[in-house]
């Protein structure tokens, strides 16, 4: 049973790596977000994942703007990919400035308790899940109201092979999410590290009260930080369009807890450590699921997760956004 | 930044329910012992005509009352006392709860089906079982703080869903059915006359429990969350709770003072989760059948909703808090399918406008008006989740 379960990984092991990279990239953006609003405001902003699926919304919208184009490949799938990133991201990063403007911001008015803002993002997070599963996606799509939670599809990538080695195939969605992914981490860590917005970023994680009195604008900070994450999310969201060309209202839960299970492991508050952490657990999950079976896939993302806390809380690159070192 | 003096309407009115519960409350810490004795049992009197057709023709005009008295409402009422214990009183944030209530269920649907135990001693080791549960859960996470300990409760939460769903043994997707009832303790039959039937409880038979009647699962569910609510006030009076008032407010400080933090933490997660593993077991018994979807996630944001809406730390609060989660929605048929995304909303301006909910402890209160572990005004003031091996890590 174990020998064979283990040549199952060992046969597959090319095709599980691919997937387990591009699946860890989207994770890996996505927990980008996390990571920012944790090392700015110290808050798990729970409803990030709704940010994603709202980006995944904005992406199949554009999708259906062009026509629902079927069988794109080539230079037309990157481009269509690059309008699908540029329709999340402004989507998420819209949603995530009023996310913070309607839930957050009145709570930092009044000096609330940590745990006030957990259950407000709590509420947060359910109000928009049922926004889109009751309203939004029936109205958008003319879908009948009950069918506003199943699955949206939206089929339009031409699969191809872009390399194939003797074993190892990359097909060119995978190798669009990894690239894009990788792109648009370093366009971020660029911004953050190089910009006076990107310092002010890093002056608020560091130490708020000081930055205060230096001069910078901590509201403007944090609509900045919402911002930023929220339109990395919604990149991620046109790639996972790309990937798995389907989404739902509640396909942010499962993923939103993942990548921030990936922004712990890489070190939460640390951007490099969103990259690292997202792209350990995809691969992970996917050796796990190759196997155990993939039934058990979300069971060893979880305990993985539980490991780390245990031995490595401060994550594989430790947190850092408040080092200044970004 | 801290211009708290508002005058608005909105607040005033606020100041003026707080202050009358304020005297309510100083009436009663100062409440002579036969009175409050007089209370709690005009209270359970009421609790126990409550079934009454009467009543429920107004609660509830949808559903069968006695059902609905048993579950969600009495259920939710169980499970947030237990969940009070964990988060109101010793501070430590709990997102994956109904992995407990999960447990207490599958305890009562496996023992019961292939074992054939009878409900009683399922309870007792239902019981036991969440409890030592609770104490794996915690070993290895509660030298965690704040929100990490959130985050690996809820993934605690989720395994526990998924592998109910994984495990062929225990029915997989599918569930369990065919769980038994409780055996019936006696037939006996309130008498069915004038004065029984004029209150509403005439012809009940409280202790049959059959297939039909609910009144019996719900008397059966008031006498946990009674036994609950001694249990839990005991032991919020005594060495114990006062160790974990001092955990929830400064965690440091009471290590250094002498108390065994971690231990009385573990002790809060055992007792929570031995609680929701009661309201597991008697859930189970009266569905009969059990599937894991029975055990969501949204299941453990409700049920700390309830303790946050109700008041976190304060018993009457936190029970006030469970009935309204538990019943606004049922009663509100119109509802019904906006229920989760108007919750989400009231969520979001409960935080807003009275973070310390409808009926808080006062030192809660007092605890969450000092900014305690806050935001801040600005943004991070608090060090960031601290372990206790953070000494080793620093960089």
């Amino acid at each position: 049973m174990k020998a064979t379960t283990l040549n199952n990984l060992f046969s597959q092991f090319w095709p599980y790596t691919i997937d387990g990279l591009s699946l860890g990239a989207i994770y890996a953006l996505v927990a980008l977000g996390y990571t920012m609003v944790y090392g700015v405001l110290r808050l798990i902003n729970f409803a990030h994942s709704e940010i994603f699926m709202i980006g995944t919304f904005g992406a199949l919208g554009t999708l259906h703007l062009f026509g629902m184009p079927s069988n794109v490949g080539g230079f037309a799938l990157v481009a269509l990919v690059l309008a699908l990133a540029v329709a999340g991201g402004i989507a998420s990063g819209g949603s995530a400035v009023i996310l913070e403007y309607v839930a957050y911001r009145p709570l930092r008015r009044n000096n609330a308790s940590r745990l006030a803002a957990l259950i407000s993002a709590i509420g947060a997070s359910l109000f928009l899940q049922q926004l889109f599963a009751r309203l939004v996606i029936p109205q958008a799509f003319g879908l009948p109201k009950e069918k506003g939670a199943l699955p949206v599809q939206g089929h339009f990538v031409h699969h191809t092979n872009v390399i194939h080695i003797g074993g190892f195939e990359l097909s060119n969605d995978r190798l669009i999410v990894i690239v894009g992914a990788v792109l648009m981490m370093v366009a971020l860590d660029m911004f953050v590290n190089r910009t006076k917005l990107g310092r002010g970023i890093r002056a608020t994680a560091q130490d708020p009260e000081t930055a205060v009195l230096m001069g910078v604008n901590i509201d403007r900070i944090v609509t900045a930080t919402f911002a930023l994450g929220g339109a990395m999310a919604g990149v991620a969201a046109a790639l996972y369009m790309l990937r798995f060309e389907e989404t739902r209202f509640d396909v942010g839960f499962l993923l939103g807890i993942k990548a921030f299970t990936a922004a712990v492991l890489g070190g939460i508050g640390n951007l490099r450590g969103a990259l690292v952490g997202g792209i350990v657990l995809g691969l992970i999950e996917m050796y796990g699921s190759a196997v155990f079976g993939s039934e058990w896939q979300n069971v060893v993302a979880f305990s993985v997760l539980v490991l780390v806390l245990m031995f490595r809380p401060t994550g594989i690159l430790g947190e850092s956004l408040q080092q200044a070192r970004a | 930044m801290n211009d708290t003096t508002n005058r608005n309407p909105l607040s005033r009115a606020r100041d003026g329910y707080s202050s009358f519960f304020d005297t309510l409350r100083d009436r009663w810490a100062t409440a002579p012992r036969w009175a409050r004795w007089v209370v709690y049992l005009v209270l359970i009197v009421l609790a126990i005509l409550l079934p009454a057709d009467g009543v429920g023709s107004f609660m509830s005009p949808y559903t069968d009352w006695p059902t609905l008295l048993f579950f969600p409402i009495g259920g939710y009422i169980l499970l947030a006392i237990g969940l009070n214990v964990v988060v109101g009183q010793a501070g430590l944030l709990d997102l994956g709860y109904v992995a407990f209530f999960a447990i207490g269920g599958y305890a009562m649907a496996i023992f019961g089906t292939k074992m054939h135990m009878s409900f009683w001693e399922i309870l007792v080791v239902g019981v036991l079982l969440s409890a030592v549960s609770g104490i794996i859960l915690g070993a290895p996470t509660l030298r965690l703080r704040g929100d990490y300990l959130a985050i690996v409760t809820l993934g605690f939460g989720e395994i526990v869903r998924i592998v109910a769903n994984n495990t062929d043994y225990i029915g997989g997707p599918r569930g369990i059915g065919g769980i038994p009832h409780p055996p019936s303790l006696s037939e006996w039959t309130i008498p069915d006359n004038g004065f029984f039937d004029a209150i509403g409880i005439g012809g009940v038979q409280p202790l049959k429990y059959g297939a039909l009647d609910g009144k019996p699962y719900y008397y059966l569910m008031l006498l946990l969350i009674v036994a609950a609510i001694i249990f839990a006030k005991r032991l919020e009076n005594s060495r114990v709770g006062r160790a974990w008032a001092s955990i929830r407010e400064d965690e440091d400080a009471a290590e250094l003072m002498g108390v065994p933090t971690f231990k009385f933490k573990l002790a809060a997660f055992a007792i929570g989760a031995a609680i929701g593993g009661a309201g597991g077991v008697v859930y189970a018994s009266q569905s009969v059948s059990i599937i894991p979807t029975n055990f969501p996630f949204i299941l453990s944001a409700t049920i700390l909703a309830a303790v946050v809406l109700g008041g976190s730390g304060n018993l009457p609060g936190v029970i006030l808090g469970a009935f309204l989660v538990a019943w606004i929605p049922e009663r509100i048929r119109g509802l019904q399918e906006y229920r989760v995304l108007v919750f989400g909303g009231v969520l979001v301006l409960l935080m807003i406008f009275r973070p310390e909910g409808l009926l808080p402890s006062r030192r809660r209160k007092a605890e969450l008006a000092e900014g305690e572990g806050g935001m801040g005004g600005l943004g991070a003031e608090v060090g960031g989740p601290v372990t206790v091996a953070a000494g080793e890590v620093g960089e």
